[in-house]
């Protein structure tokens, strides 16, 4: 086992016994990443120096936190205050924030070691990384697959050992299903439990940060640094955070679990739904109770996130227009050309169609017919959720339809390349905490298991991941890479 | 009812975005599709359904009135590419 | 004006709330700063920032609600309003469309002796936008300069029903608007600084005819005078247009103040597509009973209050009630003063008459002056003491005004004391009778205006301050003698 190997409560484990300094942890890191990162390409920026420098500190003045000294990665739409936030768009290539976000901040406090920004579809809008400007990230268990997205960088990097964790942000599954694809924990919270501040908004109301580890307890620790109300996010939730690693026990008896029909059939491939059935099984044989439900408007959540991601995109991305940040036509010698030539040269395919189709369902004409319909739709999306959580305290599901695709494997083919989403976008929707994690392998690809939970349950649901990955040691598995071979 | 390169080219004005002819005509096809698509949801009858714009529980969020200082000028104008006496500029305005 | 036609008018106005911090980030409100030193990441639009709403902002829309009779929403909603421009940095601007705070109000107003309720559609709160520099006009500059101190501060917008049939009648509405809001202490209201800003929308009709004519809107009215000028002049250019047969559009037009004539901006067809939708990044607003019932306990007297007051234990007329009580340091002022001096009539005459007129004249509020109502009281007792007359008391009072001092150090400084010593008065009236035997004839023969005549030489020999009742009583006493 390689330091790279550990998880999180392993390194800090060796960091408190004094059997490794976070300095030569860095080093590890930072030669892992010279090893595997040309394969892999989940850095847009790297920050070894500031890692370094953060190590020395720390080994100077060492503090009691959990996750002190751990060396991680932001995804790239996380502001970083004095380095560069791209958002994987051309638009913000030069972009240095002068300000943190919370989130960032958070584990700046807990003096972890920043090793860089990860790639990330632009804006977060995609779920291979393919909309990146900047790079395509690879899945490190198949180099011609992609890692998913948007988060892609930051799970990749996780999966190649780059990092020890990751944060990404997950508007429709973009923690969930690149977390799947890459055989890691990935955890989109509660809508309002973690800020938003700082994180370059896709789509407002379906936006969260999320975590993503190689197994729950780090998942756990991770939250528990980040979770918690934010006085400069207004819609950031004012309740008692748990310590979410603290008596996790995996003990799970009695628990009720629903499974919804509607995920298990039509688009979902039979070897995905094998895999999570199978894992049904085996909680109920750690006495869990496992039933059958069904979520009937599960079908129109996809149609409805469509309207209301893409009308909350198109105004979130008006603010890119050349004049206080980003990307700018100098030549322009009026300002409607300024903005129009900025926008055009600064965003990529996907965000501009987001932009046009979101101004197209908020124009007056539409409002109605889309946007407010949308808007319907989410609340019986919403109010499906609430009547099974009335008698079961999780559903499960499969995170993805299928393993890891292929680059290029949905060119010329969006609605297609969507349908990845459909498994994951109703969490988003209905605002619930969803953790997918691995659930075995298909022709060697790891597969996920979605595990849904109340609002502001988190523990309840790391809880019961724990147990199906304590009986399990899919976490385990490492993919063959660089100097693995 | 689909959506016309027309239309489209009204949108991008709308959003200032300038697009070529290429582009116009594929955003043209991929958003009818994308609505064609979304269509299936007026299958619903959703007369009585009230529109959910907020998923959070419901209380109010409030800052208290407290100045709490920004950054610097200097700081808050290092991201513009053309700024003036402090201010930020922009070319004429039509 | 033409009697077959009937004017329409409606107002919208924006109201700076007196709020210390900007209604979505925590950015001083302050006046006059250095452009771009009171913004922030939040307030320059930058990517990742989050709008979190300041709970003063809300309070001072409820107390506004309240002081206009308005109901008071127990849900209201943010809305975003898409668009544009460089003094927008999100590119939408943070308001309240489909779900204000405040609505169905009203306020009462008089114009000649007429009472009449103006209805209030609604008032919402939103945020400011920035300003722009423009290197010369805007039709001919080059470039523009953009400031963000005053983007995102906390504004409240009134609009009212179509209720008013006047220009008078719309410069008492937004007067007595003005009132209120300072009496509310919600707002400076200071036009020229732009904390008070009113767009008209004007049409006229056939008189008679119950639907609406089109309607023009008049933006960026910065005075009262502006606001009557130009619905003056926009009622007469529509009625010449309908009756030259013209088709009038509807159209924003401004006011252009030096050739008092307003101007097309731009018309319908140009109005952009809003795509207003509830904002996600902000939680909609709760406002329990108990809040309300916090605010309306907080709020002190409002001018109609006061109004009632200054007639009913004053005793005043319905006319200084209505002057006095146009602002809140017009009314103190005059508490004050009638406190320490109970002539309320008096007093209220010198603040209608001399300190208005001062007021005018210097472009003032009485805040902005030095004069204060202990020194008032003073100059009134030492009228009725006869120190000085009432003639030389406004010379003093000017001069209490723009230097601030004590009414008798200018007495004592300029000599203004008042003659009413006898003796002295006595011996000039001797000498004006002796020099002038022909007018003393003339008085003899029953000619009244020679009495006069006396009396203007004697006030000349004493620069006008002879004891006016006593010269009288003197001077009758010794032409009687002739
Ligand atoms: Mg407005
Ligand atoms: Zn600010």
């Amino acid at each position: 086992m390689q330091l790279y190997d550990l998880t999180i409560h392993e390194l800090t484990a060796l960091i408190k016994e004094r059997k490794v300094s976070a300095h030569e942890l860095t080093r590890a890191y930072l030669q892992r990443i010279d090893e595997v990162e040309e394969q892999v390409g989940a850095f847009i920026t790297r920050t070894d120096e500031l890692a370094l420098q953060q190590a020395g500190d720390f080994d100077n003045n060492p503090v009691d936190k959990p996750l002190a000294g751990i060396p991680y990665g932001l995804k790239d739409n996380i502001c970083t205050s004095g380095i560069r936030t791209t958002g994987a768009s051309k638009m913000l290539e030069d972009f240095v924030p002068v300000y943190n976000a919370r989130v960032a901040a958070c584990l700046e406090d807990q003096q972890g070691i920043l090793l860089g920004k990860l790639n990330l579809d632009e804006f977060g809008m995609g779920c291979s990384t393919e909309t990146s400007a900047f790079q395509t990230t690879s899945n490190p268990w198949d180099l011609q697959r992609v890692a998913g997205g948007s988060s892609g960088g930051s799970a990749a990097a996780v999966a190649a050992g780059e990092v020890a964790y990751s944060l990404g942000t997950d508007t429709g599954g973009s923690i969930r299903q690149p977390a799947a694809y890459c055989g890691l924990v990935g955890l989109k919270p509660t809508y309002g439990l973690v800020s938003r501040f700082g994180a370059i908004a896709n789509s407002s109301s379906l936006d969260q940060v999320g975590v993503i580890t190689r197994d729950v307890k780090d998942c756990a620790l991770v939250l528990s640094a980040i979770a918690g109300y934010d006085s400069q996010d207004g819609t950031s939730a004012k309740i008692n955070i748990p310590d979410y690693f603290a008596d996790l026990s995996g003990d799970i008896k009695g628990l009720k679990i629903a499974y919804p029909r509607e995920y298990f059939r039509n688009s979902t491939d039979t070897a995905v739904a094998r895999q999570v059935k199978r894992a049904l099984h085996a909680y109920e044989q750690m006495g869990a109770i496992v039933e059958e439900v069904s979520l009937p408007h599960s079908e129109y959540a996809l149609p409805a996130y469509y309207i209301i991601s893409r009308a909350e995109a198109s105004t979130n991305m008006a603010r890119f227009d050349g004049v206080q940040f980003g990307l700018r036509d100098v030549k322009a010698d009026n300002i409607v050309d300024l903005y129009a030539n900025s926008r055009a040269a600064g965003f990529g395919a996907e965000v501009k169609l987001r932009i046009l189709l979101g101004s197209y369902v908020l124009s007056s004409d539409c409002y109605e017919t889309y946007y407010l319909k949308a808007m319907k739709v989410r609340r019986l999306i919403h109010d499906d959720f609430t009547r099974i959580f009335e008698n079961y305290d999780i559903i499960v599901t499969p995170t993805t339809p299928t393993t890891a695709f292929c680059r290029d494997e949905y060119r010329g083919n969006l609605l297609s390349l969507y349908r990845n989403d459909i498994l994951t976008v109703p969490v988003n929707m209905a605002g619930l905490p969803g953790i997918s994690v691995p659930c075995g392998f298909i022709d060697g690809l790891p597969a996920g298991m979605q595990l849904i939970g109340k609002p502001f349950q988190e523990k309840m649901l790391l809880n019961a991941a724990l147990a199906f990955e304590q009986a399990h040691d899919y976490y385990k598995a490492r993919p063959a890479l660089g100097g693995d071979k | 009812m689909a959506l016309t390169s027309k239309e489209v080219e009204h949108l991008a004005i709308l959003s200032r975005l300038a697009l070529t002819d290429e582009e116009k005509a594929l955003f043209a096809g991929q958003m009818n599709d994308i609505l064609e698509f979304a269509d299936k949801f007026n299958q619903l009858d959703t007369d009585n359904v009230e529109p959910m714009v907020y998923v959070l529980p419901a209380n109010n969020v409030f800052r208290e009135d407290e100045v709490i200082p920004g950054p610097t000028r200097d700081e808050l104008l290092t991201n513009a590419s053309a700024v003036e006496e402090g201010y930020f500029k922009v070319p004429k305005i039509l | 004006m033409n009697r077959e036609y009937e004017t329409v008018v409606g107002l919208e106005v924006h109201v700076e709330l007196k709020t210390k911090t900007k209604i979505f980030c925590s950015c001083s409100t302050e006046f006059g700063a250095e452009p771009n030193t009171q913004v922030c990441p939040g307030c320059a639009g930058f990517p990742g920032t989050l709008p979190v709403l300041n709970r003063k902002a809300v309070e001072y829309a409820i107390k506004t609600g309240l002081a206009l009779n308005c109901e008071i929403a127990e849900v209201s909603k943010f809305d975003r309003k898409n668009y544009f421009y460089p003094d927008l940095p999100k590119a939408y601007q943070i308001s309240q469309y489909y779900m204000p705070i405040c609505k169905n109000g009203h306020l009462d107003i008089e114009v000649e002796e007429t009472k009449k309720r103006i209805g209030i559609t609604r008032a919402h709160l939103e945020e400011d936008a920035g300003k722009l520099v423009h290197q010369g006009t805007i039709t001919s500059t080059e470039y523009s300069l953009v400031d963000l101190n005053r983007g995102g501060m906390a504004l409240l917008e009134i609009v009212s029903e179509p209720d008013m049939r006047s220009a008078q009648e719309a410069r008492a509405y937004l007067e007595n608007l003005r009132a209120i809001l300072l009496f509310a202490g919600v707002s400076d209201c200071k036009m020229q600084e732009g904390s008070l800003r009113c767009d008209a929308n004007v049409s006229v009709r056939p008189r008679g005819q119950t639907e609406l004519g089109t309607r023009v809107e008049i933006k960026n009215l910065n005075s009262f005078r502006a606001l009557e000028k130009s619905i003056e002049y926009e009622v007469r250019r529509q009625i010449n247009a309908i009756e030259d047969g013209e088709e009038l559009i509807q159209e924003t037009r401004t006011w252009d103040e030096e050739k008092q004539v307003t101007r097309a901006m731009r018309t319908k067809e140009d109005a952009q597509d809003y795509r207003y939708f509830p904002d996600p990044d902000l939680a909609p607003v709760y406002i329990s009973q108990e809040w309300i019932a916090q605010v309306s306990e907080s709020m002190t007297e409002l001018p109609n209050q006061a109004r009632q007051r200054l007639v009913n234990d004053c005793g005043l007329p319905e006319y200084d009630a209505s002057i006095l009580t146009l602002t809140p340091a017009t009314l103190k002022f005059f508490d004050e003063a009638i406190t320490k001096y109970n002539q309320p009539k008096i007093v209220s005459n010198w603040i209608m008459g001399e300190l208005n007129r001062l007021l005018n004249v210097n472009n003032m509020e009485i805040e902005d002056s030095r004069l204060v109502a202990g020194d008032l009281v003073e100059l009134l007792k030492l009228i009725d003491a006869g120190t000085i007359s009432g003639k030389i008391a406004k010379t003093v009072f000017e001069e209490m005004f723009s230097t601030g001092k004590k009414p008798e150090e200018i007495i004592k400084e300029k000599g203004l004391l008042q003659i009413s010593d006898e003796d002295t008065l006595k011996g000039m009236i001797d000498e004006i009778v002796a020099a002038n035997p022909k007018v003393v004839e003339d008085y003899k023969n029953g000619k009244e205006k020679a009495f006069g005549f006396f009396v203007g030489q004697l006030m000349k020999a004493t620069r006008g301050q002879a004891n006016p009742a006593i010269v009288n009583k003197l001077l009758q006493e010794r032409l009687s003698r002739e």
